[in-house]
């Protein structure tokens, strides 16, 4: 079993108006094989969270950290922590020009698993993937996202998650933007990797429809860059009742 | 990235092209002396039209371009020009004011026996048979070169491969005259390999004449102090088809215009380019495309990476469909990609439309960055900084190498297209 461990998180980004401090004091625990969702408002520090993890140098760590294992992740360079295991699917994956997907998917492979994956059965793993995804064949050709539709570069990050198999995968609003059998496709990939792999899932998302088809085993309740409360599924069931506004009222 | 494509007729486009007061940005002001009688060029495209605005304002059709055999036809540069209003000067070593009386670099051939090379006096008829000077350097290039080298593919010959290296050995200023005639039905290709140090004001004619279909590939290997200005330009036969390549890494200055003009119905122009600029170079390709004549085809795509302080590309790129071209289909497109900070692409596509009987005629011109955001989506799938740089780079500009049929050539290419890379991790 592998642990990450977030303890008492300060990230702060740079502003014109000087630093401004987002997180203020994250703790959290995830545990391979299993699924822990964060959600909350907008603005309250989720993506924070999940760009924190991955390394995006726009966000300062002003005290806290992250351990995977207890090794120390935030001394980790962006590439070496998606070599220890951790792989964020990202809300708005960008567009690479110039390079392929399977030119992509194939380095991006061998640079995680230190060797170049056998030739034969790789072309097949990634054929077969991209079949679940109902990702079209000519995709492989295309370049990184490029032209790619909002819902098709959703896809394409939940191919890189069950192609990489990382320990941890962080899914930053995977769901916004999906239509509903777009929405299950992409779950029912998130679900196989998990079984296949034992992955830990932290799933970010601002609505409850996708906790549907991917089912929480903890749910933390983000406001103004805190963990404001936190339970089992059944708490995903009151937010779809209420809303966050019982948060946000507390804290005017 | 953003992008513009154009398919109306009489559109423009200027990108990252500055304002200069008195200059109009479509192409070069047309001259007194270049009147429609004096030049091949002539004709109704090279009277005033629609738009050159107004009495007192020249011309700005790329067809009233001065031409001349005689340097002392064109005016000392001022570098305000509109064709060189990019180039440093101060950097060209003279070629556009001295006697280019250097050694002009030694040229030797190889490849298929069915290729010849000969030499020829500077008063042979060959001379001119596809070449008009337009522009001060290489009609003094044209009065100093002292005799011409001409190679020729006679007439049926198939599947030729053949390489002219043109080593420069002087930085002494130079003048030299290249021919390749591809004779009736041929099927060739070419590369010019320029190799060693040199300060070269170069014409190279291609006359490629009916059915012929001839591949020229242009490689600027300079060294580092090497300043090349180079003319080259193609009259193409009915039937007949040009590709040009043009590959530029190396040298401190170089500057390559590749023009191509349809002579016959039915025939096809592609002009490619690639360039890489590092810390200081200044590559400039402009070229030019002239549907005179009615149901050809033309493409033209460059694609250039920078990198480095005051690393400086410039891409022009001149399309004429004269009123005679009807059924013509043309496109031109360049793209660059910038990698680091303190790099500078211009990049400025005109087309020119007389005629609204065509198939299709557009142009692009995109310049985009590879930034953080691009170097954070590859770093977080494993992939280190340096691989992902490279990554990118040998992506992007694949789908030039790809045109080059030489495998050889490939190769080199790739590998020089490395080291370039690598001279970024210092």
């Amino acid at each position: 079993m592998s642990t990450l461990e977030i303890k008492d998180l300060h990230v702060s980004i740079d502003t014109e108006q000087g630093s401004k401090e987002i997180l203020k004091g994250v703790t959290l625990t995830i545990n391979t094989n299993e699924t822990h969702a964060i959600m909350g408002p907008n603005g309250s520090g989720k993506s924070t969270l999940a760009s924190t993890i991955a390394g995006h140098p726009r966000y300062n760590v002003t005290s806290g950290s992250i351990t995977l294992d207890g090794e120390d992740v935030l001394e980790m360079s962006v590439d070496e922590r998606a070599k220890a295991g951790l792989f964020l699917a990202m809300q708005y994956p960008v567009e690479v020009p110039g390079v392929t997907m399977t030119n992509f998917l194939r380095t991006a492979k061998t640079a995680i698993d230190g060797e170049a994956p056998k030739l034969r059965t790789w072309t097949k793993d990634v054929k077969e993937a991209m079949g679940k995804l109902k990702i079209d064949a000519d995709f492989a050709q295309r370049n990184v996202n490029e032209g790619f539709s909002g819902g098709e570069k959703k896809r394409v990050e939940i191919l890189q998650l069950e192609l990489f198999k990382p320990k941890f995968a962080v899914l930053d609003e995977t769901d916004s933007g999906l239509d509903v059998d777009a929405l299950k496709i992409v779950s029912e990939g998130v679900n196989r990797a998990q079984e296949e792999n034992q992955m830990g899932t932290l799933l970010i998302t601002h609505y409850t429809r996708i906790l549907r088809y991917i089912k929480p085993d903890f749910v933390h309740v983000f406001v103004d860059g805190k963990i404001a409360e936190q339970g089992g599924p059944e708490l995903a069931d009151r937010l779809e009742e209420e809303g966050y506004d019982r948060y946000l009222n507390v804290n005017a | 990235m953003s992008e513009t494509t154009t398919h109306i007729p009489e559109e423009k486009s200027r990108i990252g092209a500055p304002s200069i007061p008195g200059f109009t940005e479509e192409g070069e002001n047309l001259s007194p002396i270049n009147d429609s009688n004096g030049s091949p060029l002539g004709g109704a495209s090279s009277k005033a039209h629609s738009h050159g605005g107004g009495v007192g304002v020249p011309d700005s059709s790329r067809a009233g371009r001065l031409t001349s055999y005689n340097v002392e036809d064109f005016a000392k540069l001022t570098g305000r020009e509109e064709d060189w209003r990019f180039t440093p000067l101060k950097r060209l070593k003279g070629l556009h004011t001295d006697e280019l009386t250097g050694v002009a670099p030694k040229v030797e051939l190889t490849g298929s026996d069915a290729v010849v090379l000969t030499e020829v006096a500077a008063d042979d008829v060959l001379n001119g048979i596809a070449h008009t000077p337009d522009d001060r350097v290489s009609a003094n290039a044209w009065k100093y070169a002292s005799s011409s080298q001409v190679v020729t593919v006679p007439k049926g010959a198939e599947g030729v491969q053949a390489t002219l290296r043109i080593t420069g050995e002087s930085l002494d200023a130079a003048a030299q005259h290249i021919i390749v005639v591809a004779e009736e039905n041929t099927e060739a290709t070419i590369i010019l390999d320029h190799v060693g140090s040199a300060v070269l004001a170069q014409n190279i004619e291609f006359d490629v004449r009916a059915d012929a279909r001839l591949t020229v590939i242009s490689l600027q290997a300079w060294e580092n102090d090497a300043v090349h200005a180079s003319s080259q330009q193609a009259l193409v036969a009915a039937g007949a088809s040009f590709k040009h390549i043009a590959v530029t890494f190396g040298g401190d200055l170089v500057r390559v215009n590749p023009s191509a003009r349809f002579t016959g119905e039915r025939a096809e122009i592609e002009l490619y380019g690639l360039y890489f600029a590092d810390a200081g170079q200044h590559q400039e390709h402009r070229l030019f495309v002239d549907h005179a004549v009615a149901n050809c085809k033309s493409n033209v795509l460059y694609k250039g990476a920078l990198q480095g302080k005051d690393a400086h590309t410039v891409w022009v790129g001149d399309v004429l469909i004269q009123k005679a071209a009807v059924g013509t289909d043309s496109y031109e497109a360049n793209r660059n990609l910038v990698l680091t900070d303190g790099a500078r692409a211009d990049s400025v596509p005109n087309l020119e439309i007389e005629t609204g009987l065509i198939d299709g005629a557009g142009h692009a011109s995109t310049t985009g960055r590879f930034d953080d955001e691009h170097l954070f989506y590859l770093m977080a799938r494993g992939i280190d900084e340096k691989t992902a740089r490279r990554l990118v780079v040998r992506g992007f500009l694949n789908e030039i190498v790809q045109q080059i049929g030489d495998e050889a050539l490939q190769e080199r290419l790739t590998e020089t297209i490395e080291s370039e890379l690598a001279a970024t991790d210092n």
